[in-house]
């Protein structure tokens, strides 16, 4: 865990900095055109290599020029390099060898084009543009240096040295850039020029001059990520991240604390106090989005290592497989990238054994050999949608059934195939004819989906015959925080989660049915919705339900509509989750818990169970629940 | 008794923290106990057994309080502004305890503690590490670990305290 964790970390900051000593070698290697065409295949590799090795992309093999030129830091030695891109080139097309000085010559005549991160890099830039651009980073970001004043426009040289001497790496490379003299300006005053040359050559690897001006934290976080050769990065431990964290839901809280208490004053009187804690309030805001954005990772990260899980099973079961991934940028809560690899790898695994045919079967069925398998992120709502989709036979729904019947599991004819395909999910269950090292014990598909529901999502299966299946994982945007409306039940408070709720309304008598004399239903425009009292379900001490008292909520989960009645609706807030079954355990209808600006714990409905609750409760006729 | 029991009895030596719940004495090991706190009306949770109080907020931290006096049936239960709690570390768990009053920390040799007899009472002597005399009063040393995280306190997830991924 806590190397998977290490590692993800590595990845997610783009650092070469890596245990063991980095050795830092030129790659080049030229791609089959139909792979250099494709993006995906390219973003692959390049994941691919990112694994194993920090990467300063220098060339992007495009569909015109099939050339990949990078500079990749690895102590995992050339062999590891070698083995990746085996799987993209012909060996003899790949050169790798260690870097040296003169390997950054090669480049100052590439493409131009290309995005330059890292130190050497950098001076490839002050090569190619003609000094203005350089000059006025410098000034851009640290006006204060009249040195840069005095020059505008000067030829890059003016720059270069000053590059030179941060870095203090010899590349003796911009003796043949055009400009002044180089020995008479870094001699001039070269500890003061150092820094803001630092900085101008850090920021240059993105875009000249223009993003500087603007440039503020949050949008060097945002590039640093995006760009993924960018060396701008530090290491972190995720302790120290979490702990961050931490701290800003307890100053979320302090605020709210605050909010509340001067909300009490007199506004004329505490003008200067309240203007203050509005501005806190929203420095507050500001601060834990971007704090929770650090722990936010792409999709790429889970993606990237499925081409080689892929080529592995498709070649051991003899199938052709072709992987296609789409919204590789969707990002993803950390917690949850690390926790959906091993369920998402399941599904992967299960789809290439049971649902891509042999290329002949396929051929019979009239398919082409070549099966696809696509992973597929999306952001919906609230949640990230993540889909395992292949075009092989489907589900099998008689022999799902048979298998059902034979281990003794109610099921009849009549079932809907939503029904059928969750039979999958029963622990032991595999239709499987034989057991092979890839998949067929049975074990996997009920873990995977008490896995992704711990982590607060769901798992759908869709299928045809023939067709293929798609499974879709959808799992909330991040186990921190919660859009929450907060309700109140008798003295208690509860937070129902905004995406669940779809409206709410008033209680009108005439609304209000029974059915067959026990179940509760509300008649909204023409819908029968079951009515669920949240006193009821659990069991408030010293409150009657009053049917035409309160107020209704409309909420809708795992496709279930249902009407939960409540005394209050308090408002809507961002909240803090806080996970009880870290110190006690599991609670029924309970998905967490939070902390009010009062200090108190408030606890948060899981509404799918607070549904099915209520239904039972509806059952056992207006009684409290059971157990 | 069983000698196992026995062996871990007569193991028992350190510092203890004494506190009163009804009209008896208890003590718990030292190491175990986290801080003592004034009590605060916790969040009820629905359907909990009456003996869990609810759920407080321990400085952004949501802890689980128990009420051993409604465990054990020791007198009907009071809360004012003597009650206290007990926040307990129990494995990697942060548990509070309400009990009627901390009295004491006593330090106790292992020759010191007499094997409790074995009855049938409220509290499983499986629970018990031992009686300690001192200064006439006796006091009842009880294995806080065990007892609270036991299935029938129903305070942790069985199924959730397997699950490797937990963090």
């Amino acid at each position: 865990m806590r190397a998977v964790c290490a590692r993800l970390e590595a990845l997610s900051a783009g650092t070469q900095r890596r245990a063991g000593a980095d050795v830092r070698y030129w790659v080049e290697c030229t791609l089959s055109p139909e792979i250099a065409a494709d993006a995906a295949s390219v973003d692959n590799l390049l994941a691919a290599l990112a694994e194993v090795a920090g990467c300063d992309i220098e060339l992007r093999p495009t569909a015109e020029a099939p050339r990949l030129a990078l500079w990749a830091s690895t102590n995992q030695g050339e062999a590891a390099l070698r083995e990746i891109l085996g799987y993209y080139a012909f060996p003899e097309e790949i050169r790798i060898e260690p870097g040296g000085p003169g390997a950054a010559h090669a480049l100052s005549d590439a493409d131009a084009s290309a995005p330059a991160g890292g130190a050497a890099p950098a001076y490839g830039f002050f090569d190619d543009a003609p000094g203005g651009p350089a000059a006025t980073v410098s000034q851009a970001s640290d006006p204060g240096y009249g040195f840069f004043d005095a020059a505008p426009g000067t030829p890059a040289g003016q720059a270069a040295p000053a590059a030179l001497a941060a870095e203090e790496e010899g590349y003796g490379f911009f003796d043949d850039a055009p400009g002044a003299p180089v020995a008479s300006v870094s001699a001039a005053a070269p500890p003061v020029v150092a820094p803001p040359a630092q900085v101008c050559g850090r920021r240059a690897s993105d875009d000249p001059s223009l993003h500087i001006v603007r440039t503020g934290r949050r949008e060097t976080d945002k590039l640093a990520i995006s760009a993924t050769g960018e060396a701008s990065s530090i290491r972190v431990a995720v302790e120290k991240v979490d702990q961050l964290i931490n701290l800003v839901g307890e100053l979320v809280i302090t605020q709210a604390m605050l909010a509340q208490s001067a909300s009490q004053l007199d506004p004329v009187e505490a003008e200067r106090l309240l203007a203050g804690i509005d501005l806190l309030a929203r420095n507050t805001r500001d601060l834990q989005e971007s704090v929770m954005s650090i722990r936010m990772l792409p999709m790429s990260m889970v993606f990237s290592r499925f081409p080689r899980v892929v080529r592995d099973i498709a070649g051991k079961l003899g199938k052709q497989v072709e992987l296609r991934t789409i919204g590789e940028a969707t990002e993803l809560d950390k917690g949850l990238i690390e926790k959906v690899t091993d369920p998402l790898t399941h599904l992967v695994r299960n789809s290439l054994d049971h649902g891509i045919e042999t290329p002949e079967r396929r051929i019979a069925a009239g398919k082409p050999p070549k099966g696809t398998l696509t992973l597929k992120a999306a952001h919906q709502g609230g949640n990230i949608v993540i889909e395992v989709m292949d075009d092989g036979a489907g589900l099998n729904r008689d022999k799902i059934l048979a298998k059902a019947r034979e281990r003794g599991l109610p099921v009849h004819d009549a079932m809907s195939d939503q029904e059928v395909w969750q039979l999958i999910f029963a622990p032991g269950f595999s239709t499987a004819e034989q057991v092979t090292d890839v998949s067929g014990r049975g074990v996997g598909m009920d873990v995977v989906k008490r896995n992704i529901e711990t982590l607060g999502g769901r798992v759908e299966i869709e299928s045809a015959p023939g067709l293929g299946t798609r499974t879709s994982i959808s799992l909330p945007l991040t186990l921190a925080i919660l859009d929450g409306m907060s309700v109140r039940v008798g003295a208690e408070v509860y937070i129902v989660p905004i995406t669940s709720v779809v409206e709410s309304l008033q209680p009108r008598a005439e609304d209000l049915r029974t059915l067959a004399g026990e179940g509760r239903v509300v008649a909204i425009r023409g819908d029968y919705l079951p009515l669920i009292p949240l006193a009821e379900v659990f069991g408030t001490p010293g409150v009657a339900y009053e049917p035409t008292a309160g107020i209704l909520i409309v909420v809708e989960a795992e496709g279930t509509r249902a009407v939960l009645h409540v005394d209050e609706l308090l408002g809507q807030q961002q909240v803090v989750i806080k996970s009880l079954e870290r110190n006690y355990r599991k609670v029924a209808g309970i998905s967490g818990a939070t902390i009010l600006g009062d200090g108190r714990v408030a606890l948060i409905l899981d509404i799918a169970a607070v549904t099915r609750m209520g239904l039972n409760l509806n059952r056992t006729t207006h009684g409290r629940l059971a157990a | 008794m069983e000698p196992s029991m026995q062996v871990r009895a007569t193991a028992v030596c350190g510092e203890y923290l004494t506190f009163t719940l009804g009209r008896e004495e208890y003590g718990i090991d030292i190491l175990k106990v986290q801080e003592i706190r004034g009590y605060e009306p916790p969040t009820r949770i629905a359907h909990a057994p009456p003996f869990l109080k609810g759920v407080i907020n321990l400085r952004g931290v949501i802890v689980p309080i128990v009420d051993l006096r409604i465990r054990f049936d020791l007198g009907e239960p009071t809360y004012d502004q003597f009650t206290v709690v007990i926040i307990l570390n129990i494995g990697r768990r942060v548990v509070g305890m309400v009990v009627d009053g901390v009295s004491d920390v006593i330090q106790l040799k292992s020759d010191e503690i007499k094997p409790a007899p074995e009855f049938a009472s409220m509290l499983d002597t499986r629970y018990i590490q031992g009686l300690a005399t001192v200064q006439a009063r006796m006091i009842i040393l009880i294995d806080i670990e065990r007892l609270l995280s036991s299935p029938e306190m129903a305070l942790i997830d069985t199924e959730s305290s397997v699950n490797p991924n937990e963090e």
